[in-house]
């Protein structure tokens, strides 16, 4: 049944959106750190930008946005011979070589690329939030650890990658925990892109079916299958919880931290 | 139609005031501007609303939870655990389709199915729910040797949490509860893309803008604006927020107030 597998739209939605939107910010900070300066203040406004407008107006802007650009690109290259403007008033066109998904493409092809646009989309939104904790646990790695790889004769890529990369994880963790939070919760926002998930068919399936029409009549029940959403989310937020604070231990684990010091004196103790 | 008569006649439309028929064609970035500012009125008033009303509520909240009485601290918990660890969105979805059914059943609550009043209290109980945990968490953080002192003073009962632990709560928590003014603000824009409808049409910015991105096929020029919008509204806060917070902080050593490390980082 659809309602069903909707629920495994939105775990694979995560399952591919979270490490991409890590990537994205890991690029982000990487470059907010970065000596040349164009790289630097295009970070710096990409996580800016990202931070200061609501989430989900960017939902909206960047599918119609990234599709338009991405039609427009093939509409270059694809069709030269093309002489009529692209906006005409109120329209965008492009020759029908250049519209993604081919029209006669078959329609799961429809769905999977609305489905890619959405976890790129999201990948844009969290890697901006992801940026700012990563830049942030950078800041924090202790200054010593820096001087100390100096010392020992390191470049400066070479800190960077075995010094400040390694150790700059625990420090992000507790951000990043919050933001994998943020993350499940902003899911149901699919729905406004377009993609058939648990909102959806929840809104579908719970509407008020009469005998004329389905074999199942029943009342209103979208109530029902809201409450089952909402008990669903919690009980992910709370798994989530669980295991975030064993990943939280490991990584604390021989690090120059207070909790890494706290599991010193616990083990020496023993 | 020139600029100022578009101002004249669609500045509240959102409230429901001025032209009835939304621009179809010719859209002109007047139109675009106005429109979507006159929706910004929702969204302020939605923000105003939840931190007003929040602000107190969540205080309650968070001294519940630190109580030691067990039949007070686990319904706080609860309440906190529900409304943190569940997406606003789906909030809204499950708040509108119950008002509906208690609409149903007592038509006495006939008010609660519109934005102005449902949405304002989904709102109003979610940031309830997480400026509460913001206190908590600044209310266990208040420092011991403040509390020894309080008692050394004889200090102890009300007169020693409103002259003592209040102050420097609402101090650690303020830089985190500021970020979360700016989200509530930013989840306003949700209230009309949930179950709440926008009657005669009239929504909050992100509904016009979004209504503009349908009609022009053009996300370029109406998102923007709303950006626009939403950078002023929370340079205010921020302001706002600041001057608050430089009063709260006004007795230390000024040049070297510490802001606590932890509480900038629980966001939502």
């Amino acid at each position: 049944m659809a309602f069903y597998t909707s629920f495994g739209t939105v775990l694979l939605l995560l399952a591919v959106t979270a490490p991409l939107a890590l990537g994205f910010g890991f690029a982000a900070a990487a470059g907010s750190r970065s000596a040349f300066f164009p790289v630097k203040w295009l970070s710096n406004i990409y996580m800016a930008i990202v931070r200061g407008v609501p989430d989900i107006a960017f939902f909206l802007f960047f599918v119609i946005a990234l599709d338009q650009g991405l039609e427009w690109m093939r509409h270059q290259v694809l069709c030269p011979d093309w002489d009529q403007p692209i906006r005409q008033g109120n329209d965008f066109i492009v020759c029908a070589a250049a519209k993604l998904p081919q029209n006669s493409a078959p329609e799961i092809y429809h769905q999977i690329y609305g489905f890619a646009l959405a976890v790129l989309t999201f990948a844009i939104v969290f890697g901006a939030f992801a940026g700012n904790v990563v830049a942030g646990a950078f800041k924090a790695v202790p200054h010593g650890q820096i001087e100390t790889a100096e010392a020992y004769g390191m470049t400066k890529r070479q800190t960077f990658w075995r010094i400040m990369v390694p150790q700059m994880w625990t420090y992000a963790l507790p951000g990043l925990s919050n933001l994998w939070m943020v993350l499940i919760k902003a899911t149901p926002l699919l729905f406004l892109l377009g993609v058939e998930d648990v909102v959806y068919w929840a809104k579908e399936l719970g509407g008020t079916k009469t005998a004329r029409f389905t074999d199942y009549p029943h009342g209103d029940w979208r109530m029902y299958y809201f409450f089952g959403l909402l008990v669903f989310y919690l009980l992910f937020t709370k798994v989530s919880e669980v295991v975030l604070s064993r990943i939280t231990r490991k990584l604390s684990h021989g690090q120059a931290t207070a909790a890494g010091e706290a599991m010193r004196k616990a083990g020496a103790g023993a | 139609m020139s600029c100022s008569e578009t101002i004249a006649s669609y500045a509240f439309r959102s409230l429901g005031f001025g032209e009835r028929r939304l621009p179809t064609t010719d859209i002109t970035l007047c139109d675009q501007v106005t429109l979507i500012g006159s929706g910004m009125l929702w969204n302020i008033y939605f923000g105003l609303l939840a931190i007003l009303f929040g602000f107190f509520s969540a205080q309650a909240i968070a001294l519940a939870k630190a109580s030691s009485n067990k039949a007070i601290r686990k319904p706080a918990e609860w309440f906190i655990f529900v409304f943190r660890g569940s997406p606003l969105f789906i909030q809204f979805f499950f708040g509108y389709f119950l008002f509906l059914s208690l609409k149903q059943a007592f038509p006495l609550f006939g008010n609660l199915t519109d934005a102005w009043l449902g949405a304002a209290i989904v709102l109003w109980l979610n940031t309830t729910a997480y400026s509460a945990e913001i206190f908590f968490g600044a209310l266990m953080a208040v420092p011991k040797g403040d509390l020894e002192s309080a008692d050394a003073y004889g200090f102890s009962g009300w007169p020693r949490f409103r002259r003592i632990v209040w102050p420097t709560m609402l101090r650690l928590a303020w830089p985190a509860y500021t970020n979360e003014a700016i989200f509530i603000f930013h989840s306003t824009t949700l209230v009309f893309f949930s179950g709440f409808p926008a009657l005669q049409q009239k929504g909050d910015a992100l509904y016009y803008a979004s209504y503009f991105a349908d009609k022009t096929f053009n996300p370029f020029i109406p998102y923007p604006i709303l950006a626009g919008y939403f950078v002023l509204v929370t340079l205010c806060i921020i302001t706002i927020f600041g001057l608050i917070g430089k009063r709260l902080n006004r007795h230390l050593p000024q040049g070297r107030i510490k802001r606590p490390r932890l509480m900038s980082q629980i966001f939502r």
